[in-house]
Parts: C-alpha cells; structure tokens; sequence
C-alpha cells in the first residue's frame, strides 16, 4: 500500500495580509509559514493513523515549491511519513501545481491519494479534482470520514445540508477535513527522526500555467461597529432593516 | 463560442446558487457579445418548469434527464459536461463554488486544459482583451485578480455574490446523450435536512456560540431565525461540544458563509471563526463582553446579555412584521 499525501505552505491563520510590488506579491516580510492546516490536521494525521495500522504502508509527501519550503516539509515528516517529494517550482496555478504532482503520482503508483480540502491562502480546493482528472481516477471530494477495508475504501463526504457515505475501490483521491483524523503534536523522536528521512527535489515537468495573478486587493475597511444600548434591541431591528437594509 | 453554465439542483428543484450562476454566465455572454446556455444532469420534479430558466438568461438548456444522475459522480459528470463544453463550443465554462461545484469544476479544468477561477465575486473584467476575474483568498482576508490565458474559461461563482436578475424568456431543452461508463464510486446512503435553506445558500444567519451555555438555550436562536427567515449556525466549540450539529459550524474548519446578515450571538469571534464568515455583508454581533474581538469585525453591536437582548430581539421583529 503506497499513501502520497499532499501538503502545501501556507502563512498562519493569524498572519497579517498586506501586499508588495505595487499590490502584485503577498508581503512575506516577518510572516510565520505553517503546514496548511488541512492538509496537516487531517490528510497527513489520517494518513499517519493508516501506516500506524499497517506498517508495511509506504507514506510519502509531496510539494510543489521552492526550497525555502524545507523547513515545513521537515515539520511534516516530524509528526510521520517515510521520504517526502519536492517539485522545485513556484507556481499558484492550481493546474500547473496538480500536473506536477500527478506526474509523481503517476511513477509512484499510489493507491491513495490525500489532499487538504484547500489551503487558508489561495483556496481554490481544486488540487485534489486536477490530480484525479489528470489520472483518470475516482476523487471523493470534502470527505469528513476515511476507513479502509482492504482495497476498498469507505468515505463520508459533505453534501449540501448533510453527508453521502461512498463505497470506492483503490486508487482513489481524497480530500480531507474536519472529521477526518485530529491534529497530533510532533514528539520529540518524530523531529529528531525527520532530520535524516528522505527529502528529495526533483524538477518540474514542462506544463504551461493557464492563469496567473494579475494583482491583489484587500477589502475596503469596515466604518467601524455601530453600539445600539443593550436596553434598546428595537432600535438594532430597525437599524438593520432601514439602514442596512439587511433584511 | 458562447458560455455554458452548470445547474445543480436537490430534491427535484434548481438550486438558487445556479439562479446566481445562470444569471452571472447570461451577463458574461452578454459581455462577450455570444450565447449562454446552461446544462443540466438529472432529473426535476414534475412541477418544476425548466423552461422557465429562460428568464435567467440562458437561450437552450442541455439536459441528460437518466435519474440515475441525481447521485452526483464527480468523474462521469466531468467528462459529459467537458464533452457538452466541446459539442457547443463554450469558451467560458459557470459553477457554482458551492460543493458540487468543487467535485466537478477541477475535473472539467483538467479535462480541458482550461484555466480555473475558483470562489470568484465579481464578473470578469474583459476589455483590454484580457480575461481577468476577481476572487477571494486568503479565507476572506483580501481578493486576487487572476488573468485567465488559456482559450477555455471555467469559473465557480461564490455563493451571494452575483445577485440574480430574472427577465423574459423561455429556454429550449435540449437532450444530451450521455456515456453509459458505471460510476466508479458507489453510494451507500445520504442523509441530509430536507425542506432547510442550506447554510452556504441562506440570505440571513444567525448564529450561537458558547455564551448561550448550552444546547437548551437555543430556543430563542430558532425562534429569532425562524421569525427573520434565516438559517441557524454555530462556532466551533459549539458543534464540538455536540451542542448543534457539525453542518451548522461555521469558520475556518468549517463551512464559510456570505450571506446578506449574520448575527453572532454569545461568540467571541476568534480569527479561525471570522475566516468563515467575514464575507458577510452585514455582521452583528451580540455578546457581554465588550473586549470581544468580534466587535472589530461588525458593523452592528450590542455590549449585553443575549439572554436580555435576544428576547427583546424577537419581539421587535414580530411588530416589524406585524
């Protein structure tokens, strides 16, 4: 069983977004980068839980990213997985991103494919579907719960106003969330260890980007909260519907 | 060339994040100067007049009416909708970035080589010869112009975003073939609310947090909601305490929101929980303490007990509404 677990750098969640270069680059500056969330919480965790099962499982990461990327891919490994893969590009065109990793995918054999239900920066939440596409495997979007039952997996996803439980047989593609497996802590024997496990770059296959960032915009600023008194409710009803016009 | 948009529908009735984007994809025809048309997998209830969609915009409607498509295969839908794109010659492909939208609309991306706007806001902006379309990132925090080069165009349209824009006109259906491929992923049961405006569709949201104290003291969030016609949701502890049930959790583990209000009740407005709903239009907060962080975020507020304010809450908007 070969498990390829996707993982991508993302600024924290408390980060400050501004921009540089004329509102054309995120303003890196001072920024903590982190492992997507979902993509640690869950995919990785889930992953993680099945090698635990089954230890003959074969568990690798893979990125498409610049080396300044390592330092992240070493915290992932810390909390588990065998080697990780880093396609040397830079590139926030979810096409190009999920041709490189479908490329690996495709020499490595994997039966299970994860990925985060989307990264906190960009959030596309189409790595997943391209990769699939690209593979012509089945792609069990937003998944909530993973089991597997020899080569057939059992997935819950999110629907509309509810969940769908889906019987599937591998290779399959995942993406992950809430649900899925819980945030773990890296132990002091999983950082020491993914000092020496294998990271290896390999360079990018030729795949033309079909969009490109043109600029960024952050959202005007709010005016500011209008405080109505705690004894006067019927004036907060009526603010919102003749002032705001909310409802 | 002309704009094909993709219609979900539940339980028999066009979903109204299509109405969006059948109203969007009608006005970037219009903006190209071609045709939009719409297509359709699946079956409709009886009542429901597909033509009818023709006052949204779209000239012909392409449906493959097999039920058996009213079980959402991401693969085999991506490979009819791409065939239906080439069939047609759409150059710009409409979802919704709503959850169908995002099993399918990377699939498609794929399939086309075409590139993918997903969580778009705004209609594209296509003078200059370019094609460049504005979306949200970095979960609510800023938006992104992304330029679209490739000779395909596929964009998932953010729920509450577009508004819709019905006219006149009837829309000829048109049967769509479809390839008999067994769907690779076999569906063992769904549950889902039914009758309920999905919390990602819903207009106004008002929401709990852990300052209700517990799951018996939702009563007045239901009311409230029910009176307003809003759908109810909830943070983070709240779902994890098991107080509401996880489909209501709104914020970054959660679903994110836009709706046209959301009332926060008894949070504290945490980032992880903003992420998910700072795209609404406009936010209320209620909560006794005024140090809460979500007061930076709203628009409206009240420093209060949501147990004082709540009730008084829902006797104004009964005497609004007579």
């Amino acid at each position: 069983m070969k498990i390829l677990v996707c993982i991508s750098k993302t600024p924290d969640t408390t980060a400050k977004i501004a921009f540089t270069q004329n509102n054309t680059k995120f303003a890196a500056e001072g920024v903590q980068w982190i492992i997507n969330p979902y993509d640690e919480w869950y995919a990785l965790v889930r992953a993680i839980e099945l090698k635990e099962k089954d230890p003959s499982t074969v568990l690798h990461l893979i990125t498409v990213a610049a080396a300044d990327t390592e330092p992240i891919i070493r915290k992932a490994l810390a909390l588990g997985g065998d080697e990780a893969i880093r396609v040397n590009a830079d590139s926030h065109d979810s096409f190009y991103i999920a041709s490189q990793i479908a490329e690996v995918a495709r020499q490595g054999a994997y039966d299970l494919i994860f990925t985060g239900k989307e990264t906190i920066d960009y959030n596309g939440s189409s790595i997943g579907g391209m990769v699939a596409e690209l593979l012509d495997l089945p792609y069990i979007s937003l998944a909530t719960k993973f089991d597997l039952n020899g080569t057939v997996a059992t997935v819950v996803r999110e629907i509309e106003g509810g969940e769908e439980t889906d019987e599937v047989s591998l290779p399959v593609v995942v993406s992950c969330q809430k649900g899925v497996a819980e945030q773990r802590i890296p132990n002091m024997k999983g950082i020491m260890g993914a000092r020496t496990k294998p990271l290896k770059a390999v360079e990018p296959a030729a795949v033309e980007p079909l969009t490109s960032v043109v600029s960024f915009e952050l959202p005007p600023a709010k005016a500011g909260v209008k405080l109505v008194p705690a004894d006067n409710p019927a004036e907060l009803i009526r603010l919102l519907h003749e002032e705001a016009k909310a409802f | 060339m002309s704009v094909l948009i993709f219609i979900d529908h539940s339980e028999g009735h066009v979903k109204k994040t299509s109405l969006e984007a059948l109203s969007y994809g009608a006005k970037i025809a219009e903006q190209l100067g071609t045709t939009a048309e719409g297509i359709l997998l699946g079956t409709l209830s009886q009542d429901f007049d597909l033509t009818a969609l023709g006052k949204y915009g779209v000239k012909k409607i392409y449906q493959a009416s097999q039920e058996s498509l009213n079980h959402l295969d991401a693969q085999l839908f991506a490979k009819i909708v791409s065939e239906a794109v080439g069939s047609t010659g759409a150059t710009v492909v409409i979802f919704s970035n709503n959850l169908s939208g995002k099993a399918v609309a990377p699939r498609v991306a794929a399939r086309l080589k075409a590139g993918l706007v997903a969580g778009a806001v705004a209609l594209p902006d296509t003078t200059s010869n370019g094609f460049v379309v504005k979306k949200n990132v970095f979960s609510g925090k800023a938006y992104a112009n992304i330029g679209l080069s490739s000779p395909i165009k596929i964009i998932s349209l953010n729920s509450n975003s577009y508004p819709v824009k019905a006219g006149e006109g009837s829309a000829e259906i048109v049967s769509l073939s479809v390839p008999a491929d067994a769907p690779k992923v076999k569906v063992v049961s769904t549950t889902q609310a039914s009758g309920q405006v999905p919390l990602t569709e819903a207009e106004l949201v008002v929401s709990g947090g852990r300052g209700l104290k517990g799951p018996e003291n939702w009563g007045m969030i239901e009311e409230l909601a029910k009176l307003l016609g809003a759908a109810t949701a909830c943070s983070r502890p709240v779902a994890d305490a098991h107080w509401r049930p996880h489909n209501e959790h709104v914020g970054q583990t959660g679903i994110a929101i836009a709706p046209n209000l959301y009332i926060a009740i008894g949070i504290s407005g945490a980032i992880q929980h903003l992420a998910g709903v700072n795209r609404s239009k406009v936010i209320v907060v209620i909560n006794k303490d005024p140090e809460a962080p979500f007061f930076k975020a709203a628009d409206y507020g009240i420093v209060g007990d949501a147990f004082e304010v709540v009730p008084k809450m829902i006797e104004a908007v009964k005497k609004l509404k007579g």
